[in-house]
């Protein structure tokens, strides 16, 4: 499902919830599924008695790949060039999170056309947790 | 460290799906003709950490762990560090049935002060390659750790998310 370059504009924007009311057996199975197991996300009783947080909190990396979904649910798996972001605050155990992508810029490379998106990722409060950028290969116009 | 063989799973790659909360049927599909060749979500290359035989974030039989059990747990040395930032290059999609390899450098390294004192940033650049040798993923990771003693509360300033 690529995306034509005449398919979109600069400044068209997409947002969705990608969690809601994140639940801590979801960072349990992201642990699980990724190797990541450090005690800090799924042991409340390290998180709290060694670690000095309040509780749990999800890996960055579920963050970001909650908001990878956004991008591919848009332009497809198979068309991203670039994704990166900044963690900027953590996410707890709870928190309903909603991504945002907009496209900033439509240019062109020796591979054909590309987007350039800013992307951010926000929790119930407006706190944002997340910021960055992505590039996505657009499909050429026949 | 070093991962020499870090094979592309349709199974893996269903588990990783379903924990991001993607359940796009491509992912089932695979189970049952993994010819298919399904694109794995952006961030699965993380997965490799399941086949680093060193990686420290993973139980080992007859090691000593550091979380908790009848108490607390310890704090892990050198562990502190929370991840400040994630950026990858795709130079082709990551796919079922490729056979990656990774390896790590240290890439740039500097200091900012926050509210909570002297953070030290650290960059590692990852290279995820083929069976062919050939570049598939390049991911450049930041990690944080604060110098101030307790948990890098600065976090919510500077990013951080372990």
């Amino acid at each position: 499902m690529p995306v034509r370059s005449d398919e979109i504009k600069v400044g068209e924007s997409r947002e969705r919830v990608v969690v809601e009311d994140l639940k801590r057996t979801q960072i349990v199975q992201y642990a699980g599924a990724s190797g990541d197991y450090n005690p800090l996300h799924t042991d409340h009783e390290f998180a709290t008695g060694i670690a000095g947080y309040p509780g749990v909190f999800a890996h960055g990396m579920l963050t970001m790949g909650l908001t990878g979904r956004l991008l591919t649910d848009w332009f497809g798996r198979d068309s991203l060039l670039r994704f990166g972001v900044r963690f900027k605050a953590q996410v707890w155990p709870g928190d309903t999170l909603t991504a945002t992508a907009t496209v900033e810029e439509i240019t062109t490379d020796e591979g054909g056309s590309l987007a350039e998106l800013s992307v951010r990722t926000v929790r119930q409060d407006g706190t944002e947790v997340v910021s960055g950028t992505a590039a996505v290969r657009l499909e050429g116009v026949a | 460290m070093p991962v020499p063989r870090f094979p592309v799973e349709a199974g893996h790659v269903l588990m990783f799906a379903r924990a991001i909360g993607d359940d796009d049927a491509a992912y089932q599909a695979e189970l049952a003709d993994p010819e298919g060749r399904a694109a794995a979500p952006p961030t699965f290359t993380m997965a490799a950490a399941q086949f680093d035989d060193d990686y420290p974030l993973r139980p080992k039989p007859g090691q000593k762990w550091f979380g908790s059990g009848a108490g607390p747990g310890e704090a892990l040395e050198g562990s502190g560090g929370l991840h400040a930032e994630q950026h990858f290059e795709y130079h082709r999609p990551v796919r079922v049935g490729d056979i990656l390899s990774a390896e790590s450098r240290p890439g740039r390294s500097w200091e900012k002060t926050g509210r909570a004192g002297l953070l030290r940033f650290s960059e590692t650049i990852t290279e995820y390659r083929d069976a062919a040798g050939d570049l598939v993923v390049t991911a450049r990771s930041v990690g944080v750790l604060a110098e101030a003693s307790g948990p890098a509360s600065d976090a919510e300033d500077n990013g951080g998310n372990g």
